[in-house]
């Protein structure tokens, strides 16, 4: 069983079975069976993967070669009953839908036993089973189409198109160059100048302070727009410390830059996150 | 000489007969196919006609020949490639014949197919959207929370509103990556369901 599960050419059924199947259960259309599996201890449940109550009725009808159009009502209702007990009997838990069709089933099976009434109309001595054929008919139509779509799926996923364009839109990560880092230092610098300067009081900053300040920032925010840290450092004097200690924490590769669009803001980010 | 006169010269330099793309000049039919061509191709999904028309500047039915052209002359080359038309729009992909060589070069396997539950209910979806659940329960005799779910996540559904019905509920129908998945060009192409009604009847 476990062999037609691995074949290459499998049906839609197989399929399944090597995706999801635990390996001491393989599924194949056929009665239900317990083997013991190989050396193992481990016993092997082999039984019809019926999804669902339509599942199975189509399934018995077509082993017990029966017309659908005139469906032994009788036989296959004791045929589905057989299968219900044995699911109980491998303790599977038999889901609501195959007990409900099992009722629809005994109460066609006993209307079917009635004699007709000889006064109804004739729209009423419909066929109890027509609804049924309807039924499953329908389903075992898009049984087929799901096959169709299960093939066709096989056919395209041996068709290949070319891999992916590292373009802007997937890789945001486009290096900064020199001249986008100047151009953001110039575009704050420019801001600086229109506004009144009404410096009184020089302000210090080394280095090493700023850079400390740098790090810091980028540490505790993570990803940090370097207009939002320029416009922090205040006096001429500090946005050219501020300018230096970016190209230095670059150069140290302890932060990165990064620029989602082109004359997009640039973001300052830690080289490693731990 | 004028700087005007100059400035003309070099634009006719950078403008040879079937050069550069421009709204008013004439692209010649193997011009047409070689953009089209170029398009597909940096396309990162089937790129539609009307996509490629309005980029020359041409009207539709100018690109639908030359891509019908184009296909015509990847089928007659017979290479390693393919061009064609999937989920309203063209592609260039490889040849299914060579699926075995590609799959050794890029160590990839057949990704996980869908379940028989998922492929039912996509069927069903497929055929009778826009659909509910419960519409989809009777025709599957059986429930499929988990199978809509599936679908959803691999983006095969969507939600096409709610139906003015009792509780409302969901109507699913299906989306462009069903069709590029299942290798269509539209919902047009999946055969009629009626047709199965011979294959389902014939088996015995």
């Amino acid at each position: 069983m476990e062999d037609t599960a691995q074949t290459d050419n499998p049906t839609p059924a197989t399929a399944e079975a090597s995706a999801e199947a635990a390996p001491t259960i393989s599924v194949v259309g056929a009665h239900p069976e317990i083997t013991p599996d190989g050396d193992s201890d481990q016993l092997k449940i082999t039984l019809g993967e019926f999804e669902g109550p339509l599942d199975l009725l189509l399934y018995l009808i077509r082993q017990e070669q029966v017309n659908i159009y005139d469906i032994p009502i009788a036989r296959i209702t004791d045929e589905y009953l057989r299968y219900l007990n044995l699911m109980q009997e491998l303790d599977l838990t038999v889901a609501g839908d195959f007990l409900v069709m099992a009722a629809q089933l005994i109460e066609m099976k006993s209307r079917m036993l009635l004699p007709r009434d000889p006064l109804a109309e004739a729209e009423e001595v419909l066929d109890p089973r027509a609804d049924l054929v309807n039924r499953l008919l329908e389903h075992e139509k898009f049984k087929a189409a799901s096959q169709m779509l299960w093939s066709r799926a096989t056919v395209e996923q041996a068709v290949f198109t070319r891999a992916e364009i590292e373009t802007d839109s997937n890789n945001p990560e486009v290096a900064v160059g020199l001249f986008d880092l100047l151009r953001v230092f110039q575009e704050i610098l420019s801001r600086h100048k229109e506004e009144v300067m009404l410096e009184i009081e020089r302000e210090e900053i080394t280095m090493a302070e700023m850079i400390e300040r740098l790090r810091n920032m980028v540490r505790s925010v993570g990803e940090l727009n370097l207009v939002t840290f320029f416009e922090r450092a205040g006096s001429r004097r500090g946005l050219v410390v501020a300018f230096l200690s970016v190209l230095e924490l670059v150069r140290m590769s302890e932060i990165s830059l990064v620029q989602r669009e082109t004359f997009g803001e640039i973001i300052a980010r830690a080289t490693n996150p731990a | 000489m004028s700087k005007a006169a100059k400035a003309m010269d070099v634009e006719e330099l950078f403008q040879p007969d079937d050069g550069a793309i421009e709204g008013h000049r004439e692209i010649g039919d193997t011009e047409l196919k070689a953009i089209a061509e170029a398009l597909i191709f940096v396309a990162d999904e089937p790129i539609s006609p009307k996509s490629i028309a309005d980029v020359l500047k041409l009207d539709r039915d100018a690109v639908e020949t030359a891509l019908t052209d184009l296909a015509g002359e990847y089928e007659a080359r017979n290479g390693g490639l393919q061009l064609r038309e999937i989920a309203g729009g063209w592609q260039i992909a490889t040849r299914a014949e060579h699926h075995e060589q590609i799959r050794a070069y890029l160590k990839s396997r057949p990704s996980a197919k869908l379940s028989l539950a998922s492929l039912e209910t996509l069927a069903v979806i497929a055929y009778k959207q826009p659909v509910t659940v419960p519409e989809i329960l009777e025709i599957r005799g059986v429930q499929s929370p988990s199978a809509i779910k599936t679908l959803l996540d691999k983006r095969l559904i969507v939600a096409k509103g709610r139906k003015e019905t009792v509780g409302r509920p969901m109507m699913y129908g299906t989306s462009k990556e069903f069709l590029i998945q299942f290798g269509l060009k539209d919902l047009s192409e999946l055969p009629s369901i009626e047709d199965f009604q011979d294959l389902a009847g014939g088996e015995s």
